[in-house]
């Protein structure tokens, strides 16, 4: 096979923090290229720079035989190199074959967009892509999360692309989604289109790739046929250690009630919703995507306004109308949109630790040396990784942006915490520091709400499980019954009525 | 690489001081007499009303708003002061001892004008929270309905003081340094530390930078805002009354004209991005410093004084070009 893009000791420097370093790598045509590390290692600086978003530090790269130089997204594109970001680059307000074309659009002679003609050929495209059934005409808006990733890939190859990057295009697939997009790869490949996939999920690249390159600490460590390596010889070699014993042992018996809600109800989200939580536990919310969790969440929260209901804490009834009612009382929420809205990337380590309790460090003046020696101290505790606590977070890799969002949240001093998908989209080895540190707050006499859709992080963490549906709890499993099968049963109503 | 990341890390912060002594060091060969005393203070005294301004402005647009309406704000306000500055000299015409009667109607008077500009700010504050509609459009309207109510009450005229002692204060000079200066510095350096060591002032970069974050992270977000357009509405008080005492009236057709402008040109022109999210307040300062000496050259030179506003407008369109990386090469990276 020949070989299609070729990186000869390619490196790239962040404020003089090497993030990349020396990679040299051939990827030959009409192969599906896997590339895996942890969190931080390197993948998604090495593809920004494969496909013009970032200039190498040092190195080169070769496409075709000719040495190359991408300044910008529109120079890899144009020698036929798309990359599909882990974030859809899409106008929501536009239509399918407006973002196809979008600064590309076809003309009429006499300079009128024609329209006819994108139309067809969006439909001849999403046609060859085997997804026929999603509207040229549709707005993007009302497309669901796998159709709209198909826009992205028909957008991508729709201009002759030989070379697609693709970056953890699964994260919010379900799994039938998942086949019809390895279907499509494979379809890509026939046709001798080469693809680079990144993805956390192993057992996806083992599947679908032809060679996997391994990367940790932005430092090439193999390059082998898939054939030639198991997951767990994977894992091994991305984390550089034995990966074992990945949750930590549960605790014993919950102290009593800390809080307790009772009927809660919110406008067309949430029926009915009661429950009990102890000090000291780890009380699971399992369901599908859209079930109500993150809404309740929010209602706890004081982020949304409950239509009826109460919310008991220590058998206070709280009034929560505003978030900072919740946080006096003494609860913390860990978002599920970590920039969206845990963290403000463009603020350094230090203030981002301290924007919910800056009461703790005004007095009335803000100490900077208290803020500095507490961020100091959970950098220490969580593990953080960062160049400088003056760092901004948008420098920082996901699990280390997840765990200055971590102790934010608990920088608030808080009795109870909500962790939302508190290991998404990061690394094994963050996501074992993560469930390391919520079993220890627990420890400490915290009561945590640990609300997941990975099945397998809910099973290993959770004291207990209540399993939503439809903005209603539908099932309560204790640790002992806890299987993936038993919650699915429930999440999906085939158990629990309704 | 590194290297010249650390380049640009500093470029954005003394930008702007780089560009001041750029501009003194230009100046005084254009012109040598530009490094006089005499002229350097009456620059800064050019500067500091549209400069305290600049102050309270600084925190809006870091908090992701703007306020067009400061201009319009400052003629009412001063209205307001020589009104009840001419009531009460009046009044008090015959109050003993003179100075203490004196004293009482310009402190009244100021009073007013700050509550005034208060108020006024207070209305842009809640239209922009509560009526949840763009500041720029708040404040186009207010713009629009403070200058309306000051050429009513003045009938499209000039509010003239009857009291020379109020434009003596505003011409009185401290230590050899005119009161305004004085007064510009003093409100810099406590809105400085207000802005770099107050929760006040983490909390308005946090709502610019990203309000959802900050209403999840427990920050009266609306609260924040309101702050922000009272601030304004203090610096502009604060204007109203040394800008009033400065003429010793106050034209309504013709007072605060372009104030908007010159503020937002100094808050930009001192690196605080128009985005929201972050800046500084002696970057404003410098920007208003910029901004005068251009103007003040510009005059030495002879430039006709039509043309002034071109430079002015070239000079802001340039300052906010650098910050977006368009002048110093390429897009800024994440």
């Amino acid at each position: 096979m020949t070989t299609l893009v070729k990186t000869e000791g390619i490196s790239k420097e962040f404020s003089s923090v090497r993030v990349l370093d020396n990679i040299s790598v051939e990827i030959r045509a009409g192969e599906v290229f896997g590339i895996i590390g942890e969190n931080g290692a390197g993948k998604s600086t090495f593809i920004k720079i494969l496909s013009g978003l970032y200039q190498p530090t040092a190195g080169k790269v070769w496409f075709d035989g000719q040495p190359v130089e991408m300044r910008t997204p529109a120079d890899a594109r144009k020698i036929g190199i798309s990359l599909i970001p882990q974030e859809f680059n899409l106008v929501a307000d536009l239509c399918v074959y407006e973002n196809i074309f979008l600064g590309e659009e076809l003309v009429t002679k006499r300079g009128f967009l024609d329209i006819a003609s994108m139309v067809e050929r969006t439909r001849k495209l999403l046609a060859e892509l085997d997804v026929a059934t999603i509207d040229p005409s549709a707005r993007i808006q009302s497309l669901s999360v796998a159709q709209k990733q198909m826009v992205e890939i028909a957008k991508a190859i729709a201009f002759d692309s030989r070379f697609l990057i693709m970056d953890e295009p699964t994260t919010m697939l379900t799994s039938k989604e998942v086949e019809v997009l390895f279907g499509l790869i494979g379809r890509l490949k026939a046709k001798g289109v080469t693809v680079v996939y990144i993805s956390h999920k192993l057992k996806e690249v083992k599947r679908i790739c032809d060679r996997v390159m391994v990367l940790r600490d932005g430092e090439f460590i193999c390059l082998e046929d898939i054939a030639e390596l198991s997951i767990d010889e994977m894992a091994r070699r991305m984390v550089g250690r034995e990966l074992k014993e990945i949750f930590p042992p549960k605790s014993g018996a919950p102290g009593e009630v800390v809080l307790s809600v009772r009927n809660l109800s919110v406008e067309n989200l949430l029926y009915d919703i009661s429950f009990d939580l102890h000090a000291g536990e780890v009380l699971g919310f399992a369901g599908l995507i859209g079930a109500g969790r993150t809404e309740l969440a929010e209602t706890i929260m004081g982020l949304r306004q409950p239509k009826s209901g109460t919310i008991a804490l220590g058998g206070k009834e709280l009034q929560l109308r505003r978030p900072w009612d919740a946080l006096h009382a003494g609860l913390s929420y860990l978002s599920e949109d970590r920039q969206g809205s845990g963290i403000i990337t463009s603020f350094d380590v230090v203030r981002n630790v301290t924007l919910s309790s800056l009461q703790e460090y005004a007095k009335p003046f803000i100490s900077q040396k208290a803020e500095i020696d507490k961020t100091k101290f959970y950098a220490d505790r969580f593990s953080i990784k960062v160049p400088a606590l003056s760092a901004r977070l948008e420098q920082l890799s996901g699990g280390n942006q997840q765990k200055v969002s971590l102790a934010k949240s608990i920088d608030t001093r808080p009795k109870i915490i909500i962790v939302d998908e508190p290991t998404r989209g990061i690394d094994v080895k963050a996501k074992r520091d993560i469930y390391n540190f919520v079993r220890e707050l627990a420890q400490s006499g915290l009561s945590v709400i640990f609300i997941s859709s990975e099945l397998e992080e809910i099973i290993g963490m959770a004291d207990r499980v209540l399993i939503m549906r439809g903005g209603r709890i539908v099932g309560e499993l204790p640790s002992e019954k806890l299987s993936e099968e038993e919650i699915m049963y429930f999440a999906t109503g085939i158990k629990g009525g309704l | 690489m590194a290297v010249s990341a650390r380049k640009k890390l500093s470029l954005d912060k003394y930008g702007p001081l780089i560009a001041l002594g750029v501009l003194v060091v230009a100046s005084t060969i254009l012109y040598p007499r530009f490094i006089e005393l005499q002229n350097l203070l009456n620059i800064l005294r050019q500067v500091s009303y549209t400069g305290i301004i600049a102050l309270g402005m600084t925190f809006v647009i870091i908090s992701g708003g703007i306020d067009l309406s400061v201009g319009s704000m400052t003629a009412l306000a001063g209205a307001f002061a020589i009104v009840t500055l001419n009531a009460l000299t009046q009044a008090l015409s015959s109050f003993t001892p003179m100075w203490l009667g004196t004293l009482l109607c310009i402190l009244v008077a100021a009073l007013v004008s700050i509550a005034i500009a208060l108020a006024a700010g207070a209305l842009n504050g809640i239209l922009v929270t509560k009526g949840k509609i763009a500041p720029f459009i708040v404040t186009l309207g207010t713009l629009a309905i403070y200058r309306s109510l000051t050429l009513y009450i003045g009938q499209a005229g000039e509010f003239r003081s009857s009291n020379s002692s109020y434009g003596d204060m505003g011409m009185s000079v401290i230590l050899g340094i005119p009161l305004p200066v004085w007064i510009f510095f003093i409100l810099a350096a406590l809105l400085s530390f207000a802005l770099t060591r107050t929760k006040y002032g983490r909390y308005v970069c946090a709502v610019g930078s990203n309000e959802k974050v900050a209403r999840y992270s427990a920050i009266n977000v609306d609260k924040i805002r309101f702050i922000s357009y009272m601030i304004v509405g203090l610096m502009v008080g604060i204007t109203a009354v040394l800008i009033s005492a400065r003429l010793n009236s106050i034209s309504s057709t013709n007072a605060g004209k372009d104030y908007e402008m010159d503020a937002i040109a100094a808050v930009v022109i001192g690196g605080t991005a128009m985005t929201g999210g972050k800046g500084s307040i002696w970057g404003s300062v410098i920007g208003a410093i910029i901004l005068g000496i251009i103007n003040n050259m510009l005059n030495m030179l002879g430039v006709s004084p039509y043309l002034q506003g071109l430079v002015k407008g070239a000079v802001i369109i340039g300052a906010v070009s650098i910050q977006s990386g368009w002048l110093t090469g390429g897009r800024t990276e994440k």
